[in-house]
């Protein structure tokens, strides 16, 4: 997608008026918060559970080069190919070369970010081949032009209405008077006209949630079983996927299993967990012939062994966009890049660059609930600070705001000179401000009193009064 | 009855808070007054200024560092070091040290002031033992939990054990007590708009608990809904928690006139 | 230089270290070799018959339906029956598994049975599965030609069966099955763990059943009773 992430303010604005936006926004409280807390309530090992995530995560990240390379291993033995890309023009050009070694006309897509954060769709459509999202919410997003909201829920800023009337527009073969008012309805056509897709496509292309070293093994996710036929009915089958998703054993991807599904949509257990080695056996009656994965960096190593290093335990829950005021408020689709959210605003400016993501972390009242439901721990906040200091380095922030916070910092440093001004800004605000109480406009306050009234101060600071009752 | 720890006083530095200091004086000496009954003796430092936490959280780590120096270095020598504020007390206990974490003489001070900084309510019950207050406020409030309280001091259970105490008072719990008000800072200011949105959904919370008054331990969250309560006319007062369980709710609420 | 020499080279330099330390080798090939079990839910830790009705139990919360067998002999007519009661026509497609063709189907004269993988015509597909997970009501299912992966997504509705003995407590216990009947670090294409239907809640987040895979997912399990 093109990233659009410097114009956030303008994009937030625009999400506040969507009244669509806004309905499609209140199914994020039930649908994922209370089901979240409901499963979580449910497993007293839950805690436990995240900890040792964090630890694996931790042990593997400390050991990624030789983990990688254990995977590359397990996995050409079992007879898939491992391609390796730097950037995501490299795993582009690996997957046009497959595909067009396969003769692909189309080719099914699982649901993955990394995919998106590549732009493989565009690239591959440039060239002649077909691309079709299976996910449910993604080939809705794919008719109408748009980016996922959500790395779980792409369509999740949708309402019921808005998907009918992309069906009627699109699945124009159909019969017009065909009743489409309840969702049933929807998933039904959306079924039948991705049955056939799966079952003429020459190439199918899945993310991986993990890949498992001991074994050589990509697993996806899925509620709807769409990842699993995309993999199972093309002769090839392609796997795009990040370094960091290496885990070392089953063992070890089972405990992030089981933290995933609570922590994402509030199941137990996603439906369908798969496990795939290799193309298919002799005497296989079904899967591929041809099995690649391509492992990309694209920006990973450059959050690796530094400050940033912790992003790199995320599994892509999106429990921490669930739970965050600001997400709430606006959407995804505002903050202009493919990852959104918290996790968007610690990724976004490591992946896209901080010129161009800077609005994203700085978006944030540090609230700190993402931390909070985090399954793997990560310290958020903390992380949207580290931007924030880079952004200071740099001086990337807007003037005026440097230098107000720059002139607070030397009052804070010079008490004596802090008490002296702000004795007599208070005693005059205070002053200003007795009748009423408040201030409904107030010179230079102009972003708080737009949308709130300003309590008056009392004439006197505490430090003052405390001074006149000692003397 | 109190419990206390030990036989002298503890002496405790106040840490006002630059909000309290210059909007809110009040809520400072309701602070002295719940550690003067608590058997505290209270000293102010006329120093203090801010904990720096505008500086921190713009990404301006030597202006913090230097700002951390100048608290640590005024508060050091009391006992407990209490603040009244979430935000603030968790600026000083969990982020001073590890902001001064690569200076070997100021780190250690940093840790050292940080095991004795306590946000003020929790400070009451969970170091002084304090489980009840003598205070009468005659109506219903509801509880905002700020925050920086909840998260990083674990703050939830206090304040609500204690106003429990308070004579004639009925606690209104509202729905998402716990989500965030909005106000973050300089992020009220930096995106007006969102945090407008943000702080609406918490008004409509405060009135759909039916609670005559509004209640949270940081003055920043407390501004921000009194300020936004008042642009929409609503009649739900603001106080800081403080000012309720001292008794010394005279005072106008937040933004009322006298 | 090629991609992996850029990549891995990124790595090491990020890490600050060549890649030859022993400890860390030491360290990788330790884990590797002797996988070791993380944190398992006291949940799934039952025995016998407690544990099969957990799974039994978790399997119906999402939504999958269970018919309890006493033996395997009862296989044929519980699958007509269903068929039956769900106005289904009375024809199945199954794979090579000897556990299903050993099954006592001339008790199912009228049950018409295809095998191999689906050709996404069918409308039911019947699979007998490796084992079980009680702790979520998973099943796990393998590639192979004695139950086509196909089966497990392409027809309308999956009948499952499974052995009441290979239902384990949790996750761990089927890997090690897994590696003791494949050998250590060694898989089939493909390892499929089942929890309920097909589903989406893609549309304004109402949970619907049947997006791609099967809309209903039918357990026989045999035996477990106590």
């Amino acid at each position: 997608m093109r990233i659009t992430a410097p114009a956030f303010k303008e994009n937030a604005q625009n999400a506040l008026t969507d009244l669509h936006l806004q309905r499609a926004l209140e199914h994020v409280e039930a649908g994922f918060i209370h089901k979240r807390a409901k499963v979580v309530a449910a497993l007293p090992e839950f805690d436990a559970l995240r900890d040792a995530a964090r630890d694996i995560k931790n042990h593997t990240l400390e050991h990624l080069d030789l983990y990688l390379e254990a995977y590359e291993k397990a996995a050409t033995k079992a007879g898939g190919q491992v391609h390796w890309a730097e950037t995501g023009g490299d795993a582009r050009a690996i997957i046009l070369d497959i595909c067009r070694k396969a003769g692909a006309k189309t080719i099914t897509k699982g649901k993955s970010m990394v995919s998106e954060e590549i732009n493989i769709n565009d690239f591959l459509a440039e060239n002649g081949i077909e691309p079709v999202e299976t996910d449910l919410g993604e080939y809705i997003i794919q008719l109408r032009g748009e980016p996922p909201s959500h790395i779980i829920a792409p369509a999740v800023h949708l309402t019921k209405d808005q998907v009918e009337a992309d069906f009627r527009r699109v699945h124009t073969h159909l019969d017009a008077a065909r009743d489409l008012s309840e969702s049933t309805s929807l998933l039904a056509e959306a079924r039948g006209v991705l049955r056939d897709k799966f079952l003429a496509a020459d190439v199918g292309m899945t993310g991986a949630n993990f890949l498992v070293a001991e074994t050589g093994t990509s697993v996806i996710v899925t509620n709807e079983g769409n990842g699993d036929l995309t993999q199972v009915l093309p002769r090839v089958h392609i796997v795009i996927a990040s370094i960091e998703k290496v885990v070392p054993t089953l063992e070890d991807v089972s405990t992030l299993l089981r933290v995933l599904a609570r922590s994402a949509t509030g199941q137990d257990m996603t439906v369908y967990n798969t496990f795939s080695t290799g193309p298919r056996r002799p005497g296989d009656p079904d899967g591929p012939e041809e099995y690649h994965v391509v492992i990309l960096d694209n920006g990973r190593t450059a959050m690796l062994g530094n400050e940033f290093h912790d992003m790199l335990r995320c599994i892509r829950c999106g429990a921490c966009m669930n739970h965050c005021p600001v997400y709430h408020a606006i959407g995804g689709h505002a903050y202009g890049t493919p990852y959104v959210g918290p996790m968007g605003a610690v990724l976004a400016p490591a992946l896209f660059g901080l010129d161009e993501a800077a609005n994203l972390p700085n978006a944030s009242t540090f609230c700190g609930r993402c931390e909070s439901v985090c399954p793997m721990r990560i310290p958020l906040p903390k992380l949207m600070r580290h931007w924030r200091e880079k952004e200071f380095e740099r001086g990337l922030a807007p003037a005026t705001q440097r230098w107000g916070l720059g002139v607070w910092a030397y009052f804070a440093q010079h008490p004596r000179l802090y008490r002296l001004s702000t004795r007599l800004a208070i005693g005059a605000l205070g002053w200003l401000g007795k009748k009423k109480g408040r201030f409904r406009a107030l010179p230079l306050a102009g972003g708080w009193t737009r949308h709130r009234d300003l309590p008056a101060p009392s004439s006197r600071t505490f430090i003052d009064q405390i001074r006149d009752r000692e003397q | 009855m109190t419990d206390k720890p030990s036989q002298k006083a503890p002496h405790v530095g106040l840490f006002a808070t630059c909000l309290v200091d210059l909007f809110r004086p009040g809520v400072g000496f309701a602070a002295i007054k719940l550690l003067e009954d608590a058997g505290c003796t209270v000293s102010v430092p006329q120093s203090q200024t801010c904990c720096g936490q505008p500086a921190y959280n713009s990404g301006d780590r030597r202006d913090a560092a230097a700002i951390a120096k100048t608290v640590i270095a005024a508060f050091e020598a009391y006992d407990f070091v209490v603040v009244p504020s979430g935000s603030c007390g968790g600026t000083i206990k969990k982020h001073y040290p590890g902001l001064l974490g690569d200076d070997r003489e100021w780190g250690a001070r940093a840790e050292a002031l940080s095991a004795k900084t306590h946000e003020l309510i929790s400070f009451l019950t969970d170091i002084l033992g304090v489980a009840a207050v003598s205070a009468r406020f005659d109506g219903s409030v509801t509880y905002h939990d700020s925050c920086s309280g909840l998260r990083e001091m674990g703050i939830e259970a206090q304040p609500r054990a204690l106003l429990e105490t308070v004579d004639g008072l009925t606690i209104r719990e509202m729905a998402d007590a716990d989500v965030c008000c909005g106000f973050g800072g300089t992020f009220c200011v930096k995106y007006p708009e969102l945090s407008n949105a943000i702080v609406e959904k918490k008004t409509e919370a405060i009135a759909a608990s039916g609670a005559d008054t509004v209640l949270a331990g940081d003055l920043g969250c407390l501004m921000n809904m009194a300020g936004k309560l008042q642009r929409q006319g609503r009649p739900i007062k603001a106080r800081h928690v403080a000012e309720v369980l001292a008794g010394m709710t005279d005072m106008p609420a937040i933004g009322e006139s006298e | 230089m090629s991609g992996r020499e850029t990549v891995l080279g990124k790595v090491r330099r990020a890490l600050a270290v060549s890649g030859s330390e022993s400890d860390r080798e030491a360290a990788v090939e330790q884990r590797l070799a002797s996988p070791a079990a993380g944190v398992i839910p006291k949940r799934g830790q039952l025995e016998g018959a407690a544990r099969v009705d957990l799974f039994c139990k978790m399997a119906e919360a999402v939504q999958a339906g269970v018919t309890r067998v006493a033996s395997s002999d009862d296989v044929p007519e519980a699958i007509a029956k269903f068929l039956r009661q769900n106005n289904l026509p009375a024809e199945i497609r199954l794979g090579a598994d000897d556990r299903l063709a050993g099954l006592p189907w001339e008790k199912t004269p009228n049950l018409t049975r295809k095998s191999g993988p689906s050709d996404g015509r069918d409308l039911t597909g019947v699979s007998h599965a490796l084992g079980g997970v009680a702790e979520t009501g998973t099943l796990v299912l393998h590639s192979g030609s004695d139950n086509p992966t196909t089966l497990n997504f392409l027809p309308d509705t999956h009948i499952v069966v499974v052995n009441a003995g290979d239902i384990a407590g949790d996750y761990e216990t089927v890997w090690q099955r897994i590696r003791a009947t494949f050998g250590k670090g060694v898989m089939p294409r493909t390892v499929n763990w089942v929890t309920g239907p097909s589903r989406s809640a893609d549309i304004e987040q109402t949970l619907l059943l049947g997006a791609h895979g099967p809309r209903a997912l039918q357990i026989i399990v045999i035996g477990g009773t106590a």
